[in-house]
């Protein structure tokens, strides 16, 4: 999965969640929960969202690793295999 | 039109999902109701064949309004009876001219009890102007081809408060984004509704009245979560991502728990009286990403699995965002859960919703030094609070009631 994949499957995702956000407005390293206002319940549909696109079911303890949009972007490049 | 919440004054028919002659269950869906605070589902409360739609779509009438005429099944068609909990009820609401079967009964088995009359006849004092209503904006189109039209989110707030259809403007900005100022000069002004103005309208009546007739008290409780956690962690590691649990259901599922336990905390405060319930229709408070603030419940939390509770939970945020919740998730809540943990706040004090008698309110999850058996470690706790109405319950009864509901923590796959 290329870069720009993952990111289409974010923008997909958090359309859905937060419809009023303009992702090109947010800060790509910011803490998206923050940034977005994402509460737990946006969190878990997002990862609910995203193993629906890609396969790819994050667990609980790589959530760390999805904080911000780039670092979420490397982890769904990194664990989806072409 | 049915009381849908305390704060709830009048409504407005966005549109009929029944015609005359269609024949209704009690709890089919019949109409879609805009308030000040969302658009709600309203469900019938007797089954029969509809006979006449007495309110048009788009007609905005007070609390108490008929709607529409049911003849009863089986029954030749005539006006519909209402259930009357005594002379007196009946002999005021002639003298008001309150029509007794336009009322949904608030009693035991839909009695229609004196203050459901009154609720009527006693309108609360003068508020402004209400706002110019019109139907809810359409939802955000996405063209199927996936490009986003280019929008401020300024310009996106108020073409959705104003109802108008972004990708038209974007088509018609051609290479340039759609900016705030197009979106004025396109908005008809007569049209312009202040959603978030109403909204905090509604949200300032009822709880000026709450802070205004129920002396609360308040209780913490921090509660160690590690068995909690540990539990959680361990169950949801075995589970997809579509099946995990959040502590946010676990929290509610406590305070269920709790409530089916201890008296005096679960049920509503209706003529000057307690009237507990043996069922726990435990509402969540929601916020909205527009701002603002729902309440609806979850029937009888008390009984669902912990899995049901959770998948419950999902369906209702899902629904109150998108304006699709039923008449009564907004008016059988016995008692409520504010949880604001995602914001990371240590504690909330929470103003208690009335016609309930209780509030209780979680903090963040956060780790803290604990002291337990003679040893100090580091353990997730949440600060558990309690508001309570003290014509009701005292402090004891709150405190055992938060000291239930820790206990039940430590036991989660009990729960």
């Amino acid at each position: 999965m290329t870069r720009d994949d993952a990111l289409s499957v974010l923008r997909d995702a958090l359309a859905r969640i937060a419809p009023e956000v303009d992702l090109d407005e947010v800060d790509a390293d910011a803490e998206l929960r923050e940034e977005l206002e994402l509460d737990s319940m946006d969190f878990l549909n997002l990862m609910v969202a995203i193993k629906e696109r890609t396969g790819i079911e994050v667990p609980e303890r790589d959530y760390p690793l999805m904080a911000s949009l780039n670092s979420s972007i490397e982890y769904l490049t990194a664990h989806v295999a072409a | 039109m049915p009381s849908l919440g305390a704060d709830m004054e009048s409504g407005t028919i966005v549109e009929w999902r029944v015609a005359p002659g269609d024949e209704v269950a009690r709890g089919d869906i019949i109409a879609v109701v805009d308030t000040e605070k969302s658009t709600i589902e309203v469900e019938v409360f007797e089954s029969g064949v509809v006979e006449a739609l007495l309110v048009g779509e788009g007609e905005e009438v007070p609390v108490g309004t008929p709607l529409a005429r049911i003849a009863p099944a089986g029954a030749a068609a005539t006006a519909t009876t209402a259930l009357v909990g005594s002379p007196l009820v009946r002999r005021l609401a002639e003298t008001a001219h309150v029509d007794l079967a336009a009322l949904r009964g608030t009693g035991p088995g839909g009695l229609i009890t004196r203050h459901d009359v009154e609720a009527v006849t006693q309108p609360s004092p003068p508020a402004p102007a209400p706002p110019v209503r019109v139907a809810p904006p359409p939802p955000v189109r996405v063209p199927p081809d996936g490009a986003r039209p280019r929008i401020s989110p300024r310009a996106r707030r108020l073409a959705n408060e104003a109802g108008i259809d972004i990708d038209a403007l974007a088509a018609a900005a051609g290479d340039r984004p759609v900016t705030g100022a197009d979106i004025e000069h396109t908005a008809p002004a007569p049209k312009k509704v202040d959603k978030g103005a109403s909204m905090r309208h509604a949200i300032a009546q009822v709880m000026a009245r709450s802070k205004r007739e129920i002396p609360h008290y308040y209780l913490s409780h921090a509660v160690d979560l590690s068995r909690a956690m540990e539990w959680l962690d361990a169950t949801n590691a075995a589970r997809t991502v579509a099946d995990r649990i959040l502590p946010a259901a676990l929290l509610l599922k406590a305070t269920a728990t709790a409530a089916s336990k201890v008296g005096e905390i679960n049920g509503v405060w209706r003529d000057d009286a307690f009237v507990p319930s043996d069922r726990v229709h435990l509402g969540v408070a929601i916020s909205l990403r527009g701002g603002g603030l729902l309440a609806p419940c979850i029937h009888d939390a008390g009984t669902l699995t912990l899995e049901e509770l959770m998948a419950a939970l999902r369906d209702l945020v899902e629904r109150a965002r998108a304006g699709r919740l039923r008449g009564s998730e907004m008016s059988d809540g016995t008692l409520t859960v504010t949880n604001l943990g995602d914001q990371g706040v240590d504690e909330v004090f929470p103003v208690i919703y009335a016609p309930q008698v209780a509030i209780v309110g979680f903090g963040r999850v956060t780790e803290r030094p604990w002291a337990e058996a003679g040893m100090i470690g580091a353990r997730p706790v949440v600060t558990a609070t309690l508001a309570a109405d003290h014509r009701v319950s005292d402090g004891l009864r709150g405190a055992r009631f938060l000291d239930v509901l820790a206990r039940s923590l430590q036991d989660p796959g009990a729960l």
